[in-house]
Parts: structure tokens; sequence; C-alpha cells
């Protein structure tokens, strides 16, 4: 099997503080894999350190086999890993179909091209117009972002971070603030726009995660405690340990 | 399965809605360019007319960076000027008409000015794109000063504080244009403003223009579809450099000269001012401030010594309370009507306009007074055969009291009184 992602040993220390205390992780292509952790675990410095945001201390990510890490966001972009963000992070000031567009163009081959006219992009428009109907946004294409109710701009987020087409999608909490109903829209969402790619999810919902993942890691202050299938993680000691309170009977809610 | 085809046609405005958004307008501007000659403008207004054209131009090249990058620049004029100034300096070549330049016309100096615009941006723009927001302001008014300096310093390419010369009846005609009399150079600045426009327009729906105004919105989510937000924010910088210098050309054929001056920070400031005023979150926004800026500057000066204080005080009060400047006024206006709903509304625009004419009224009066006092002269500001002294009561009556009152409409005005 070939590996979508390979994590060796990665660290991230902010001054004395050692958020990422040497993480080894193997994902394989077409994986869905969840990452679940009390807060402050370090999950989302975790994706940061995939996806470029920041740079690690040590240790080394790759992507296909090839080393990312040390690499700028826009580079493991364009090689094919695409990120969400906890907290919706568009374009304010854009319509829905500009977001999504905007998400295409890269992929489409139009980098920072100034000699063509957008509109004139037949092959965008088309693109975008499908991820739109595969979200179910496009009855909302041409409203402004920023007056999108909270659920339709956590769903835009996905549709932009799937507009590119990258076969390795880091989702960060896509489900955090919704309700039932809303969540259970945005997971349909997510494993079909996840079919046949490899998927990395960060998430709070255990109902989401032990329904969709294939492997789950629990990361817990900076390290992984245990990796493994749903089952095995539902029945690991370590697990059930960091878990006090509330998140145990969670666990035993979808056991 | 959708039908593809079809849902993507809808989203799209629809061939009839583009002809009427983008291209009617363009049409109706070559028209108006057109028919000004018509109306055999005097010397002086096509003069005007000829400035406010360049200040088109250089006022959307502006807003490539404030309003679509959100680029703060203090140091704008800097394109302008070494575009305007190699321009003048391609005239002198043409003058002398060696070598090749014998062949260049006259015509083609705002081309000259666009190539010299785009390098100084590309070689300036290098360091200071690196970083957005205060770090590229500060960069940008640190370059203006530098630039500004170095053009008193180097007489040979700049001319010291006389700045160079050059003179525009050389070199092959265009158009059978000798770009002698001032009404044969408003033909050149009429194409080269159309051709401004059209240009920045159609910069503004390229992947390249949408990205400048996504990394604007939000740099950091540029970075994860695949865009460098640095060199984004450079190639923009490159064309608003470009644009800038294309203006520097045509400003160098109608007025025949550049000076250091034209490299220091206040038309960097005028043109930053012209920008916002006009509304740097519409395309045509600097077009109505650069016109209307123009014409004040041009006029204005004429009347009252005074001018630059009201100019200021217009600009504070557009970043307070008109954010969206005299774009976001006319559409905004054109908006309420086309709902039908200005029936409701006139009064309220009744009452603004009150309160605008007597707040307009007190501060002209004070300022009037209170300089013509302070020269010592015993100057008396006259208006309507008033004689208004600091010692008549009349003047602190108008002053005070239409201050006040102007407030209070205006304010009434804001809550949407006068129903």
């Amino acid at each position: 099997m070939t590996l979508a992602l390979e994590l060796k040993d990665l660290r991230k220390s902010f001054g004395p503080a050692k958020i990422i205390q040497g993480v080894n992780l193997q994902i394989e292509k077409g994986e869905r894999h969840a990452i679940i952790g009390p807060n402050g675990a370090g999950k989302s410095t975790l994706f940061n350190l995939i996806s470029g945001r920041f740079f690690p201390s040590s240790g080394e990510v790759k992507l296909n086999g090839e080393v990312i890490s040390g690499k700028r966001p826009f580079e493991i972009n364009r090689m094919g890993l695409s990120r969400s963000f906890q907290v919706s992070n568009i374009f304010t000031n854009m319509t829905v179909r500009e977001n999504v567009r905007c998400g295409v163009l890269y992929s489409m081959g139009y980098g920072m091209s100034f000699w063509r006219n957008i509109g004139n992009l037949k092959e965008v428009s088309q693109k975008t117009a499908q991820i739109l109907d595969e979200v179910g946004l496009l009855d909302k294409a041409n409203l402004p972002a920023a007056s999108l109710p909270y659920a339709d701009q956590r769903t835009l987020e996905i549709a932009i971070t799937i507009a590119g087409g990258a076969e390795v999608i880091l989702l960060d909490e896509p489900t955090a603030g919704m309700s039932h109903s809303e969540t259970d829209r945005a997971v349909a969402l997510i494993e079909k726009a996840s079919q046949g790619k490899t998927l990395l999810i960060v998430e709070h919902d255990m109902g989401v995660v032990f329904g969709m993942a294939d492997r789950i890691s629990v990361l817990v202050y900076g390290e992984i405690i245990a990796t493994g299938t749903p089952e095995e993680i539902r029945g690991d000691a370590k697990v059930r340990e960091a878990y006090l309170g509330e998140d145990a009977q969670a666990l035993e809610g979808v056991a | 399965m959708t039908d593809m085809t079809a849902s993507h046609a809808a989203l799209e405005p629809s061939r009839s809605d583009k002809f009427r958004q983008r291209t009617v307008p363009l049409i109706l501007f070559a028209v108006v360019l057109l028919v000004i000659p018509l109306f055999n403008p005097s010397r002086s207004m096509v003069t005007l007319l000829n400035h406010m054209g360049i200040t088109i131009v250089f006022a959307l090249s502006y807003n490539m960076l404030l309003g679509r990058a959100g680029l703060l620049s203090f140091g704008h004029a800097v394109y302008m000027g070494l575009g305007g100034y190699f321009a003048v300096h391609v005239m002198n070549w043409i003058a002398e008409g060696t070598g090749i330049w014998g062949s260049v016309p006259m015509f083609s100096m705002p081309a000259f000015g666009f190539g010299a615009g785009a390098l100084a941006g590309a070689v300036i723009g290098w360091p200071s794109c690196r970083r957005a927001g205060t770090p590229f302001a500060m960069i940008s008014l640190g370059v203006a000063e530098l630039v500004a300096a170095a053009g008193f310093m180097f007489d040979s390419l700049f001319g010291g504080e006389m700045g160079i010369s050059g003179d525009r009846m050389n070199g092959p005609e265009l158009f059978g244009l000798s770009l002698g009399p001032v009404d044969e150079v408003y033909w050149f600045i009429a194409f080269w403003t159309f051709i401004g426009v059209l240009g920045t327009y159609a910069f503004t729906r390229t992947p390249l223009g949408k990205l400048s105004e996504a990394t604007r919105d939000n740099p950091e989510r540029v970075e994860f579809v695949g865009y460098s937000p640095q060199r984004v924010r450079y190639l923009v910088f490159i064309f608003a450099g470009a644009f800038a210098g294309m203006a520097g050309g045509m400003s160098a054929v109608q007025d025949e000269i550049f000076t250091p001056e034209n490299l220091s920070l206040i038309p960097s400031g005028a043109i930053l001012i012209a920008t916002y005023v006009g509304g740097i979150r519409y395309f045509t926004g600097p077009i109505m401030g650069a016109i209307v800026m123009t014409y004040m500057g041009s006029n204005l000066s004429d009347y009252t010594a005074g001018w630059l204080l009201y100019l200021g005080l217009m600009f504070v009060c557009v970043v307070m309370f008109l954010p969206d400047g005299i774009a976001g006024i006319v559409y905004g206006t054109a908006d309420t009507i086309r709902q039908g709903r200005a029936g409701e509304m006139w009064r309220t625009w009744m009452l603004r306009l009150m309160g605008l004419a007597l707040v307009g009224a007190a501060i002209i009066t004070i300022v009037e007074v209170a300089f013509r006092w302070s020269d010592g002269y015993g100057e008396v500001f006259e208006p309507f055969g008033l004689q208004l002294t600091v010692e008549n009561p009349l003047t602190w009556v108008i002053g005070i009291l239409s201050l006040v009152l102007g407030i209070l409409a205006l304010r009434r005005a804001a809550k949407g009184g006068g129903k």
C-alpha cells in the first residue's frame, strides 16, 4: 500500500511549550482517518504543521512520499493537499460562486494569468457550478458569502477546500457548532466529497468520528496514544483513561 | 445528475446583462469623450479636461492597489513620476531624431510611460510587496521620500528643481494630430484615457484581478488554494505602477515638463484623497473622484486661499461619514430610485441637503472671516454684500447657529427623519 501522508517524529515547540511531541502517523491512500483528543491536545497545531501554516521544530511530513515539511502552504496545496479551517475562513466580500471559483482556478491551470477574461473560462465556470451543485449551494451562488447563515458558511468552507480537486483533504472540525440535522447533512457531504480520496479529519462529535472513519488516532498532550479501527479505539484502556467525564460517556454512547 | 450546462448558464450573468452592465457604460464613456469637443470648450477648459483624463487613469491605477488589493500606498506618484520622466526623456530623444527615435510618434508616449512604470513597480515592488498592511504603507512612504530626494540629487536624470521639459511637436504625426494646439492634445488624452479605463477594467476581470480581491479579503486562505499572496500583490503592484506610468506619459505630453515635485508625497497624497473621495469599492469611484478633485483643485483655488483646508475637511468627512464616497452616493441614490422608494426618501434627502448647506455656510463663514482677520490687512469677507467682520454679531450668528442647526438636520436625516 502506498502512503498518502506520513508523519515522522514530528515535533513543534512554541518557546518552552512543547505542543507536538514526536508524532508518527501513516495514512494510506483512500483512507478516512480521524484525529480525536481532548481540548488543547494539539490537533489544530498538527493540521497547521501538515498544511504548511507552521514549520515543524523537527521531524518531517511526507505527502505521497515527498517531503513537504518546510514548504509554503501554497506549494503544498499545489502538490495535492487541501485543508479547511475550524473558524470559517472564506472570502467575505465575494459571492459564493466567486469563493468557489478562487478554489478552482489554480487547479485548472489558470494561475495568475492576467491576459484572460475569467468570464470566458468555460471549464472553470462548469467546475465551479459542479462543486456548488455537489455541496448544495447552487441556489445561493450569487449571494455575498458574508450573508450566508453559519452552517452554509461551513459548507462553503468545505466547498473551497475540495474545489481544487486535491487528493488529500484535511478537515478541521467541519461540523463544529452545527445542529443535528445540519451535522447529518455535512457528514453526507463529506462522505460524498471524499470518495476515492484520502481524508484526515479532526472532529469532536464522536458520532461523526465513529461513523465515518476507517481508522482513528487519539492525540493527547501532543502525542498519539493509540491508533486503530473504531473498535480497537473503543476498547483501548489508555483512551478511556484520557477521556474522563463527559467525553468518556460520549465514547460509551456510540459503543 | 443535474444538467450541468443549464445550471452553469443560470449562474453566470446573461449575455444581455453583461452587455448592459459592462459594454454599455464603456460605449457611453467613449461617446462622452467624442461629444465634448462639439461644445467648443475654451482653451483653459480643454486643459482642465486633459488634466482630468490624466488623473482618471492615475486614480484608477491607484485603486488597483487601495480598493482591489487592499494595499495602502503613500507613494504612488513615484510610478507616475518615473513613467513621466522617462516619457520626457524620450520626447527629447525624438526631438534629436537620432537612430530609431526619429520614427517614434509623440502619440505613443503613454506606452513608454507604461513600460517605465511597470519596470519601476517591478524593482521597487520586489522588497515592498513582501508584507501587506502597515509595513507596506510605511515602505511606500519611505520609497516616496527616497525617490523624491534622489530626484533633487541627480540633475542629469531629473533636472534638479527646474525639472526636465520637452516639446511635444516633434516626431511623426499619428492620426493627423500635430499635438501642437491643446484641442489636438485633447484627442490624444481622450484616446489614452479610454485605453486606461478599458485596461484597468479588463484587469479586474482576469484571474489575477480576482485573486487580488481574494488576497485583500483573506490572504491566509489564498495560500491554501494554491496562491502565494506575495506573488499576487507583486504582480498587481507592477500593473498599478504601469498604469500610473501611463498617466505620467499622458502628463508629459500635456504639460511638457516633469519636476521632482511630481515624485513627492504631495501628488501621492492628492491621488489617495481623490480615489478615496470617489469611492474605492466601485470601479467608477476613482473616475468620479478624479473629475471632482481636478475640478476643485483648478477652480476653488481661484476663489479662496483656504481651499486646501476645505479639501482636507471634506476628506475627513468622507472617511468618517461616507466611506463609499461619491460613487456610494450615486449608486445608492440610483438604487433607491430604481426600487421606487424615491417618494418616501425625498424628504430625508431634502433634510440632508439643507443640513449640508447650513454646515457648509457656517464653516465657510468661520474660515473666511478667521483667515482675513489673521492676515491683519483689514480685508472683510463680503458674501452677498454682507459685511462679515469679527466684530459683527451676524458673523457669529451664521457661524454658530447655522452650524448647530445644520448638524441637527443631518442627525435627523441620518435617523431616517423627515419621512
